[in-house]
């Protein structure tokens, strides 16, 4: 299954860091998603874009986490190669993440 | 006592369109328009250079024309940062713009005072997102501007202006004036402060609090946003607000609208440092009310820093950028033959990179193995370089406009491009280094 079964997301972006969110469509869900959607597997996920440190931050009462992301955005926006150099879309790409089925 | 605060933009190309619904339909008091990018003072500051009366928002005068006459007429008051590099000559225009409509006795204020590219220039201040110190950037420095708070503003709005306009300052900061103004807050009411600030980071992104930015169909179906109405708060003396847009206008508020947008370029939500106050979104919940209504309960805010965040704009190279793209099966392999081609050729011709990347639009472009998928039947070759000198910019160029007749087979729609880049940089200054003032004028016959 899909992060994007479960959750949506947006990025934003400051400088050289992206942060996205992800918060759950249900809040029952919450447990599961800050179980599996780990700093370490959002890092491992991005292994190809993401060069510093990832962080979370977690909102439980929203049923979200907040992912900065560091060194993730070509040197940042004004002097980025990438073609998204906001980042923009890396939220659609971290909902990709294969979660295990629930039983 | 409330007062009703919307959002006329959330970006400086935003559409006009959903401002003057708001400005006819949103019973709105004030109409805060926030259109300054990290690097858009930069490029205006650029133009200034150029032409003195240039240096503000291309859109200020269009945008003017279509809200001042509604404004003017139910007392609605305008804050923007359309000022951008030269708020001076944006109220110049302003002024212009409601005489040619006849609004005799409007009151415009430019905000001046954040450009303090002269004191940077002249002392070595480190940066905190790169090594070293403004000195180092000597020449390539084109901007230095802090981010003002609400002070300024606030005095403008107490010197009767119906219109204000600032350069850079705080984005919520624009919101938050009026609320000071209006409800008389201390600029130490933290608490207060920070909830307020909430309001103005909910509210500065326009649309993207009420379905722009979020419709995924199938997941999330958003109706009508071709038509997407911006939204407003309606504002209490404790710093409590209910969101809402204008009713029959398109688009979604709800719950999950305003979880996103809380978040939208946040990093530890419980500190967001503004120049007014350390705004603690932690404890922020929301209530649906009614359809397109949200009511924000929660969150706080601590004590300012003792520094103003400054954005330096400096230039730093070119880049060149080039595209071709590649159809059928084997579209994606003759992509990467030709990438590996244009490699080689700028080795050969001793093009000299700062740094280059070679993207397959379709394949690795954007998510660059966050996904494996098959390789698809349409692919688009994208090369970009950036470099110290345009010549070697435009190299990048030649070779793909050259990949057409010497490159692999079926390359079709090649185009390329150079330009020259400013980035932007980041210091903090201390406060007594930012000298804010407020500068009046009135509409005459």
């Amino acid at each position: 299954m899909k992060l994007r079964e479960l959750a949506h997301a947006r990025a934003g972006d400051k400088g050289d860091i992206s942060n996205i969110s992800v918060i759950c469509h249900e809040p029952g869900d919450f447990a599961f998603i800050a179980e599996h959607v780990t700093a370490a597997r959002v890092k491992s996920h991005f292994a190809d874009i993401v060069h510093g440190q990832v962080l979370r931050h977690d909102l439980p009462h929203l049923g979200a986490l907040n992912f900065v992301l560091h060194q993730a955005l070509g040197g940042g926006v004004t002097r980025s190669l990438m073609l998204d150099p906001h980042g923009k879309s890396l939220s659609s790409a971290l909902l990709e993440m294969e979660l295990p089925d629930r039983q | 006592m409330r007062i009703r605060v919307g959002a006329g933009a959330g970006f400086g190309g935003d559409r006009i369109e959903p401002a003057v619904e708001l400005a006819r339909h949103g019973g709105l008091d004030y109409l805060v328009f926030e259109c300054l990018a990290e690097r858009t003072i930069a490029l205006a500051q650029a133009a200034r250079l150029r032409d003195p009366n240039a240096g503000f928002d291309p859109l200020l005068v269009e945008r003017m024309e279509a809200v001042l006459p509604h404004c003017h007429a139910r007392g609605i008051k305008i804050i923007t940062n359309m000022g951008a590099a030269n708020p001076t000559a944006a109220a110049r225009a302003v002024l212009a713009t409601a005489k040619s409509l006849g609004l005799y006795g409007l009151k415009v204020a430019a905000v001046l005072g954040d450009d303090i590219l002269d004191t940077v220039r002249h002392t070595a201040i480190p940066l905190i997102d790169q090594p070293g110190t403004t000195r180092d950037l000597g020449a390539a420095m084109v901007s230095a501007n802090a981010y003002l708070g609400v002070e300024p503003i606030v005095a403008a709005l107490r010197g009767g202006a119906d219109v204000v306009i600032t350069g850079r300052c705080g984005d919520p900061a624009l919101f938050v004036a009026p609320m000071v103004h209006a409800f008389g807050w201390a600029l130490t009411d933290w608490a207060r402060l920070g909830k307020a600030t909430i309001i103005g980071h909910l509210l500065e992104c326009g649309g993207q609090l009420t379905g722009g930015y979020f419709a995924d169909p199938g997941y999330k179906d958003v109706p009508n946003l071709a038509r997407l109405g911006f939204p407003w708060a309606d504002v209490a003396e404790d710093g409590s607000a209910l969101l809402g847009k204008v009713d029959g206008s398109g688009g979604e508020l709800s719950l999950r609208t305003c979880k996103e947008q809380l978040l939208y370029e946040v990093h530890d939500p419980a500190a967001y440092i503004q120049p007014d106050v350390v705004a603690d979104f932690s404890t922020v919940g929301f209530i649906q009310t009614a359809p397109d209504r949200v009511q924000v309960t929660g969150g706080g805010g601590t004590p300012r820093t003792d520094t103003l965040k400054v954005t330096i704009g400096h230039r730093c190279g070119f880049i060149g950028e080039g595209q071709i793209s590649y159809a059928g099966t084997g579209a994606a392999d003759r992509a990467r033959l030709a990438l590996a081609i244009i490699e080689e050729r700028l080795r050969i011709v001793g093009a000299q990179m700062i740094e280059f990347r070679g993207d397959l639009i379709g394949v690795n472009a954007c998510l660059r193995g966050a996904t494996s998928a098959p390789d698809p039947l349409d692919v688009r070759l994208r090369v970009v370089g950036r470099t110290a000198t345009l010549r070697d910019a435009q190299r990048i160029g030649r070779e793909i406009e050259a990949t057409w007749i010497n490159g692999p087979a079926g390359g079709g729609g090649a185009t390329w491009s150079t330009r020259e880049v400013i980035a932007a940089a980041a210091a903090l200054v201390p406060r007594d280094m930012v000298n804010p003032s407020v500068q009046f004028e009135t509409v005459t016959p």
